[in-house]
Parts: C-alpha cells; structure tokens; sequence
C-alpha cells in the first residue's frame, strides 16, 4: 500500500472512532441539532406574529412568511453549533495521552484531523437535514428549481466544510477543552447581528455596517435567494468567496497548529 | 509483525542533546541497548527521562547527537522507527469513550492489520492482559491497573519488537505493579526490547539488564544492579533515637553520620561487618535507642551516592560540631 492508501484508510478508522463517540453520547448530538430547532420554534411561534407583519416588501406578512425569512439563519446556526463540539473533541484529543500514541505511529498524519472534519459533516447532514425537516411542515415556502437546491445543498455543504476546518484550528489553538467549547458561541451569535433574523436596514448605523459586511450576511442572502428561487448572482458568489476563504485560512491555520502542537 | 533489522543494538544513541532555552534537560547521553533485554533509565523527577524517551520515540527533535532505534535514524526514518516501536506514556493514552476492546481495534486498525488478525490479535491481548471480563466496558470506568494494563496492550496492538514504557508503574498499587513487572518480563521472555525509565530503585533491579542512572540530564553512572552495587562501599545503620535530646547525643558521638530531626533517626554508614556493628553499639545506653536496622548496600545507596540527592535532603540538618 502508499501512503495515499494508507492516509484514506488510517481518516476512515480515525472516522469510525469520532463516530463511535458521538454514538456512545447520542444527547451530544441530540442537544446540538436541538438548538437551531429551539431558536426556530421559539422565533416562529414566539415572535413570528409579530416580526412576520414587520418584513419590508410582504404585505400582510404572517408566522409562515417569518419562518421562510428565518429559515437560513437557522441553517447557519445548524453548522455553527455542530461545530462546538467539533472544537471540543479536537481539543480533547490534543490535550490527553492520545495524540501522542497517534504520533508515535506510523499511520497518516492528516488522518486525525480528517477524522474529525469527516465526523462533523456528518453530524452537520443530520442537524441540517432536521431543520429542513421542521421547517416544511410548520410551513416553510420554497420557489427553489432543481438546479437551485442543487446549489443550496452544494453552499451548505461547502459552509459547512469551512467551518469544520475553521473550528478544528480553534480546537488546536485552545488550550483545554473548556476553552474550545467557547469559541463557537459566536458563530451561533453571529445570524443575529447580520440578516438572519431581521433585515439588516432596520438596524441602527453603526450595527447595520457591520451586519452587512459580515461573512455570514452574504451567506444567508444567497440560501434565501436560492430558497425563493431568486437568487442574485452577486450574493452567491460572496457566499462561495466567503467559505473559500474561511476555509482556506481554517485549514491553513489547523495544518500549522497541528505541526507546532503536534510536533514534525 | 514488523521485521527487525540484522543489528544486535536495539538502540543505539550518542552525544544527544535537548534544550529548553538556557535549561540543558539532556546534556550528551551515550548508550547502546542491546536487541532482547531491558535498559532502564533511572533518576529523579526532572532528570530528563521523559524528554530522552520523547526523542527515541520521535515526538521530539533533539538538539544534536545521533540515534538509531531499531536499526533506523530517529531524524531521516522517523515513520520507520515507528512502525518498529510502541509507546506507552507517562500518562493514560486510552481513549476513555471506546470499550477496551474498541481501544484494541482501533491500534490493529492504525496498525494497518487486516480483519482477521486484527480481531485474533485483539482477542489474545484481551486474555494476556486480563482484560477479557471488562473488554465491552467503556475505558472510563476501568480502575488505575487497568487502564494502564489496557494502556501497554494497545502499545503491543501492531507487534512492536522494542517498546518504550515511560514510569510504568507511577501511580499504580504494590499489587499491579507487580502483575505490571510481570508482564515485562513475559515480553522479554518474546524476545521484546523494553526501554523503561523509572523512578524506583527496585523496579530497575527487577526488571533491568543494563541501569542507566541520569542526572541532571547526563548518565552518571551504568551498569547491570551487582555492577551498580559494588559501587559504593556498604550499607547503613539506620537508630531510631527514643528522644530529640538523644538524637543529638547521638548525632555528637557520630560525626559522620546524618540525621533525621523529623523522624529521629541517625543513619551510619556501615560495610556489613559484625565487629563494626558490635563496636558502633558499644557505647550506646540501652534506652537511648528504641529501633535499629540495618541496610546492606541496595540501589537506593548509590543513587544517593551518585545523583548527590536525597529524598529526604529537606529533613537533614546539620550535626552540631
């Protein structure tokens, strides 16, 4: 066997033991598809009354109309919290016995990072997966062309590939895994101050600058676009920008972590 | 099983040197390690143990110096060298959310064994290591001796010829330590290289065909334990004063030896001999002294004699001239 072998055989060990764990704790899982769903059904039955009547440009806007306006938000806070725990286990590993033993064999060195990456989309299919399967019966409306969910299952995927990477260094470059597992909060936070939940010109200046340039504003527009079948090339193509970038520096930054913490 | 080269030194390291700063924690070590027997490295915490077992083992660069491990260099074939060693740590390196036996599969898996041995050598490791009651339980709710035990099987998982276990057996009870020695030696009687570092004088007498004693990251002192021994010239007198103003009676009439204020001890210096222990208690009242041992020279003497430290170095205070 070569080390190209050997590298996609030792990631898929390395991915049947993230598996296993997530397995062994299913209410891990559980709580992180549960939270996206807590803040959809909270805002939709709590506030969507209300905000519903409050979009610009719906007349006589209703629950469901807020539940359509949402429902990217929510996907993005899908992928935002599948990724504490990724974080979270990349720091465990990195800071017990355990990585050590992996480096003193002769496996694949990637393989224990790639285990990771590959666990975590897996547990982003299933969170993402949920929340479509909440949203359409309570009464998500779509206007979205094959190709056009091609698209959307395409930029959630590479969404969420960047964020792993993107984590998996914030896993490498904390300390413990405490540390780590505040990180990610943020990118829960972020839908909120950006056009997860309120169109951003509602906002007050200051806010509202901030809210329209930052990465996940673009991200969402361009699910929202592709959701009402609309979607304006200038949004996606920042979207893909944006999660090509994330991306890159995520794994950049995690290759480099990963060889000053653990070693040649 | 990984094929062993025709060399007869397992190890074989010169002049290796590791910095921290302006901290020297290995300053030039030289030793070779014959293939099938046991070197253990001896000393104090912080003597470099761990950083020398961490450079053999290729988690660390060093310095300088040269080392072969199982016949290939630690620098240019560093994938080589592990894929001829195992390693059980300082600290537990099982992961605690698998089941022993999960722990089992995922070495032979990284090992890169195919399904049938992986499951037979899963399986054997099981039995050898006392672990087959327990193998479907997760790790977590293993005792101390387990997990260690469980530790040093995943490190045989891929048929390792030479092994290094740093500080075994710290932290284990009397009990598993001993079941832990006797493991050792059943991978010595396999032919298996061990290349242990510990802190126990008697551990290193037990196990070890060679002792290197390292000291503020140099070796000091090596040899088999007997070649060790006759290093220093005998063993002690050790008197338990019956009170403080008796020890410093004692202490007055015995110059050289040392005291313990804490525990009231008088430790003498001694070559075994009948007629200087008759001659050493000649002048002593019967009730001054309420307990006497007497020690023949061990491994504990020249560690203190050689290392220049003694564990109880805090306690010692001067004899009053």
């Amino acid at each position: 066997m070569n080390s190209a072998t050997y590298a996609v055989r030792d990631s898929a060990t390395m991915l049947r033991r993230n598996l296993k764990h997530m397995a062994r704790y299913p209410s891990q899982t559980l709580m992180l598809i549960g939270l996206p769903l807590l803040f959809l059904l909270v805002f939709v039955y709590v506030f969507g009354g209300t905000m519903g009547a409050g979009l610009p440009g719906v007349p006589a806007g209703d629950r469901a109309d807020y539940l359509t306006f949402i429902t990217p938000g929510i996907l993005v806070m899908a992928v935002a919290s599948v990724s504490i725990s990724t974080a979270v286990s990349v720091a465990t590993d990195m800071t017990g016995g355990i990585i050590d033993r992996f480096r003193t064999m002769a496996i694949a060195k990637v393989s224990v990072l790639t285990g990771h990456v590959l666990g975590a989309m897996i547990q982003t299919g299933l969170a993402l997966t949920t929340v479509f399967g909440t949203a359409f019966p309570l009464g998500l409306e779509t206007a979205a062309s094959t190709t056009q969910w091609l698209g959307l299952a395409g930029l959630l995927a590479l969404l969420s590939f960047a964020m792993t990477w993107f984590t998996v260094a914030l896993g490498l470059v904390s300390p413990n895994p405490e540390a780590a597992s505040n990180w990610p909060m943020i990118f829960i936070m972020l839908p909120f101050v950006g056009s997860g939940f309120v169109p951003v010109d509602s906002m007050p200046t200051g806010l509202r600058w901030f809210a329209e340039y930052q990465p996940f504003t673009p991200i969402m527009n361009a699910f929202r676009g592709l959701l009402a079948g609309s979607p304006a090339g200038s949004d996606v193509l920042l979207a893909i920008g944006w999660c090509v970038v994330i991306g890159l520096v995520g794994y950049l930054w995690s290759r480099y972590l990963y060889r000053t913490r653990a070693g040649n | 099983m990984v094929g062993m080269t025709t060399r007869t030194s397992a190890i074989e390291v010169a002049g290796l040197r590791k910095s921290y700063g302006d901290h020297e924690v290995v300053a030039g070590v030289d030793l070779t390690v014959p293939a099938g027997t046991v070197y253990a490295l001896l000393g104090p915490n912080g003597a470099g143990k761990t950083t020398t077992v961490r450079i053999l083992s290729t988690l660390l660069p060093a310095d300088a110096g040269q080392a072969q491990v199982a016949g290939y260099d630690i620098r240019g074939e560093a994938d080589r060298v592990r894929a001829s060693i195992g390693v059980t740590g300082q600290f537990s390196a099982v992961d605690e959310l698998l089941t022993g036996r999960e722990n089992l599969r995922l070495m032979a898996d990284l090992g890169h064994l195919d399904r049938r041995q992986a499951k037979s050598v899963v399986g054997r490791l099981l039995e050898r290591f006392h672990l087959a009651d327990a193998a479907d339980r997760r790790a977590v709710t293993y005792s101390g001796g387990m997990k260690r035990r469980l530790d040093l099987a995943m490190t045989l998982a891929g048929g390792p010829r030479l092994i290094f276990l740093d500080e075994p057996t710290t932290g284990l009870d009397p009990r598993s330590r001993r079941d832990l020695w006797g493991i050792v030696r059943e991978l010595v009687a396999d032919g298996v290289t061990v290349f242990l570092t510990t802190q126990y004088l008697e551990e290193a007498d037990q196990l070890a065909d060679r002792i290197g004693v390292l000291d503020g990251g140099r070796l000091v002192a090596e040899g088999t334990g007997a070649e060790l021994k006759r290093l220093v010239p005998g063993g002690h007198i050790e008197l338990q004063a019956a009170d403080s103003e008796r020890l410093a009676e004692l202490a007055g009439r015995f110059p050289e030896a040392s005291r313990n204020a804490a525990a009231l001890t008088v430790t003498l210096p001694h070559d075994g001999s009948l007629s200087t222990l008759r001659r050493l208690l000649a002048g002593i009242d019967d009730d001054a002294v309420t307990g006497l041992a007497v020690h023949t020279a061990d491994l504990d003497d020249v560690f203190l004699a050689i290392t220049d430290h003694s564990p109880a170095d805090e306690f010692l205070t001067e004899v009053p001239a």
